[in-house]
């Protein structure tokens, strides 16, 4: 038996390949749980999770939600409506008033880079961290990940291509940095407005244009065009912006026979994804919404000390 | 009161570099002797000092010292305290206090307060634009009466080139050298660190280079355009550098300081988003900072100043990119400063150059070592070890990233208008 050895999952960078593969052979493992006719196991019966959301969010709250409530932990939602932000106190007062109250876990989302860490430090409950700012989404990226292995049988040598706004996205950074400690090879690409001074530290390569990017793909990451940063001048229309960036039928045939086409959604079907191929057989979209509570489950169970493969 | 300082080496650039005595008396220097003398035991202010270095007080003319305003970050009292627990025997002010100092009242209220607490000299730097607007021009002859030595709207920059060559031209009328905060604020943006390598992986927005030198050619071509005496403050990185290295070949009237952090630190120090490592500019690469050191050692940056920029927990115990931006710096200056000498990128002189005499020539102030001069002095035990404790701070402010630094090269006392500052001499004689 091999144990989790983190407090809390904070970004992708803090794990190691070990990790990442406990991670998703556990999250395998639960995916049957949601399948049953009673969605419900004991195994955090009596543990507390408080789901801190400081940004708008639905999909991944929920999904969050869902997988402590299939574990019969308690969850608890406090959104930035709720919570005493909006009243002036600092995100560690909070943080401190919420550990005061004994959670097991605290679940948060928050738009600056680095908060869950800023809380991590002062808490005694393990912090997972659901999306901070630029910085990282490492849910999203476990997820994609169990994703991939499951369709492809493994992550070693694959084509990984991410395709959007690289700079002002956590899921894509998480991304590459998981998929690059995996054994895959990540290449990026997207207007230089959308790609970050000094993103191939990360480990991915910056391909010229599209074209090269998904030229033998074994999977292709579109990332949600965000159409409020037009305000930033990042690109000049959404029509230019598709016609270089977006997903086409007839781009995808660049890539390999068996490609495997993800979105973290929410979509914007049209600009950076055409119609026919967020529907289309290649499309394992709705999979990883489905994978995504297996895997949150799994990260619940293990930050709680649990052991691999428990059942 | 009659204070002698014997046997220290005493180095004023340029002319002095020798083993002396040094007496002062009521309020000014009143000899340099060759030592030897026998010890006066009846005064306690006879001070053996063999082993130190007697220099000319240094200037920091780039401090933010809060009041009126922000007292609970610093007021003048803990500011100029820590100037003097810092060497400094005066320090420049920068006007974004609250009221800014964009006016004759503001400027006569920092210089009273000062002259009250009777340590370290406050010089009031005026803003440039009322209220730092980047509008109207503040009544640069009356501050300049009232006591203000420079202009600057720090904090910000002058954002419309018109309005700042109108403002040099002027200030160059009345006689006042105009600092410019060189920093584009569309190319800023929000960033919160310097634009690269770090802030991609911590998933900050960034700062390039080319918000501030593109700053500091356009005011080097002001500076040409009007023959005003321009100062560049907080330079951080290498354009800057070069820019300002070909407009002092081409003879304009330029001069530039840098902050020991940039010499000291890079953007790695942010590490896991380390709130003391956030200052505007921002810390750069280390491509910058070795720039950053070739300037200092060639004269292309004048002069060593702090920044220092006292803030509270309020704003540093928070979100990386929510927290203010600045650190504190007038006690760790010097020695941070002083690893320059041992490393060879400069000789004693030179960084005594840097951090007093070229600061005292941009505002016009003779701090010469010689007899009838005010006794502004700053005497350095070269050889002392001391580690940073920001808990020690005469200043309110805790901001630094050099907690638990080891530094070598201590501040044995500070002397102004022949009274001691900080430094009390313990049964010597």
């Amino acid at each position: 038996m091999m144990r989790f050895e983190h407090k809390d999952i904070l970004d992708i960078e803090s794990l190691s390949p070990r990790d990442i593969t406990m991670l998703l052979d556990t999250a395998e493992g639960m995916k049957e749980i949601s399948e049953r006719p009673v969605k419900k196991v004991p195994t955090l019966r009596g543990k507390t999770i408080v789901l801190f959301f400081q940004e708008p969010s639905t999909r991944t709250r929920v999904s969050f939600d869902i997988a402590g409530k299939r574990l019969s932990a308690d969850t608890i939602s406090i959104s930035s409506g709720t919570s005493s932000i909006v009243k002036g106190e600092t995100l560690i007062d909070t943080a401190r008033n919420l550990e005061a109250m004994n959670p097991n876990i605290i679940v948060m989302r928050h738009p600056s880079s680095g908060a869950p860490e800023l809380v991590a430090r002062r808490v005694r409950a393990s912090v997972v961290n659901a999306g901070d700012g630029l910085h990282a989404h490492p849910t999203q990226a476990l997820l994609d990940m169990m994703t991939v292995r499951e369709k492809k049988g493994r992550i070693q040598g694959l084509k990984i291509a991410i395709i959007g706004d690289i700079a002002h996205s956590r899921v894509a950074r998480s991304n590459i940095q998981g998929f690059t400690k995996m054994g895959a090879s990540v290449v990026v690409a997207a207007p230089p407005t959308m790609i970050p001074m000094g993103i191939e530290a990360l480990g991915c390569r910056v391909a010229p244009d599209m074209d090269s990017c998904i030229e033998g793909a074994d999977v292709i990451m579109m990332l949600r065009i965000q159409k409020e940063r037009q305000e930033n001048i990042l690109f000049p229309s959404e029509r230019e912006y598709s016609n270089l960036f977006g997903l086409t039928l007839e781009r995808l045939k660049r890539a390999n026979r068996d490609v495997t086409v993800m979105h973290p959604g929410p979509m914007n079907r049209g600009v950076e994804i055409s119609e026919d191929v967020a529907d289309g057989g290649h499309s394992v979209i709705l999979d990883q919404v489905t994978n995504g509570v297996a895997l949150r489950m799994a990260v619940f169970y293990l930050v709680s000390g649990g052991q691999k493969n428990a059942n | 009161m009659r204070i002698r300082l014997r046997g220290a080496r005493v180095i004023d650039p340029g002319s002095i570099d020798d083993y002396l005595d040094v007496v002062m008396e009521d309020g000014l220097i009143s000899a340099l002797l060759e030592p030897g003398t026998p010890p006066d035991e009846s005064n306690p202010f006879d001070i053996d000092c063999s082993g130190m270095i007697v220099v000319p007080g240094l200037i920091d003319i780039h401090v933010h010292l809060r009041e009126p305003g922000h007292e609970y970050k610093e007021t003048i009292r803990t500011g100029l305290l820590a100037a003097a627990r810092g060497g400094f025997t005066a320090v420049c002010a920068m006007p974004n206090t609250l009221p800014v100092n964009d006016g004759i009242e503001m400027t006569a209220f920092m210089v009273s307060r000062a002259r009250e607490l009777g340590g370290s000299r406050l010089y009031p730097v005026g803003a440039i634009t009322r209220g730092l607007k980047g509008e109207t021009l503040c009544e640069y002859a009356g501050m300049k009466r009232a006591g203000i030595v420079a202009l600057s709207d720090d904090g910000r920059p002058v954002e419309r080139a018109g309005v700042m060559r109108r403002a040099m031209e002027y200030a160059r009328g009345i006689g006042l050298p105009v600092i410019s905060h060189a920093e584009d604020i569309s190319l800023a943006g929000d960033g919160s660190m310097n634009e690269g390598v770090v802030a991609t992986r911590l998933g900050l927005k960034g700062i390039p280079n080319a918000a501030e030198s593109t700053i500091v050619m356009r005011d080097i071509a002001l500076a040409e355009l009007t023959g005003a005496s321009l100062h560049i403050a907080h330079v951080s990185c290498r354009e800057s550098v070069d820019a300002i290295r070909r407009a002092k070949k081409r003879g304009v009237p330029v001069t530039a300081e840098t902050a020991p952090h940039y010499f000291t630190l890079t953007h790695e120090d942010v590490a896991r988003y380390d709130t003391h490592a956030k200052m505007n500019p921002p810390l750069r690469t280390e491509q910058d900072r070795m720039a950053i050191i070739d300037a200092l050692g060639d004269g292309t940056l004048d002069i060593i100043a702090t920044d220092h920029a006292p803030h509270s927990s309020l704003e540093k115990d928070v979100e990386f990119d929510r927290a203010a931006f600045g650190i504190v710096g007038l006690e760790t200056s010097l020695g941070l400063s002083l690893q320059l000498v041992r490393d060879g990128v400069m000789d004693m002189a030179a960084l005594i150059k840097a951090m007093s005499k070229n600061p005292a020539k941009l505002l016009g102030i003779d701090n010469d070592l010689k007899p009838g001069n005010p006794a502004d002095l700053t005497v350095i035990d070269p050889e002392a070890f001391w580690t940073v404790d920001s808990k020690l701070f005469a200043s309110k402010g805790r901001n630094t990233p050099f907690q638990g630094y080891n530094l070598k090269g201590e501040v044995f006392m500070t002397i102004v208008q022949g009274r001691i500052a900080h430094g009390i001499p313990d049964g010597q004689g």
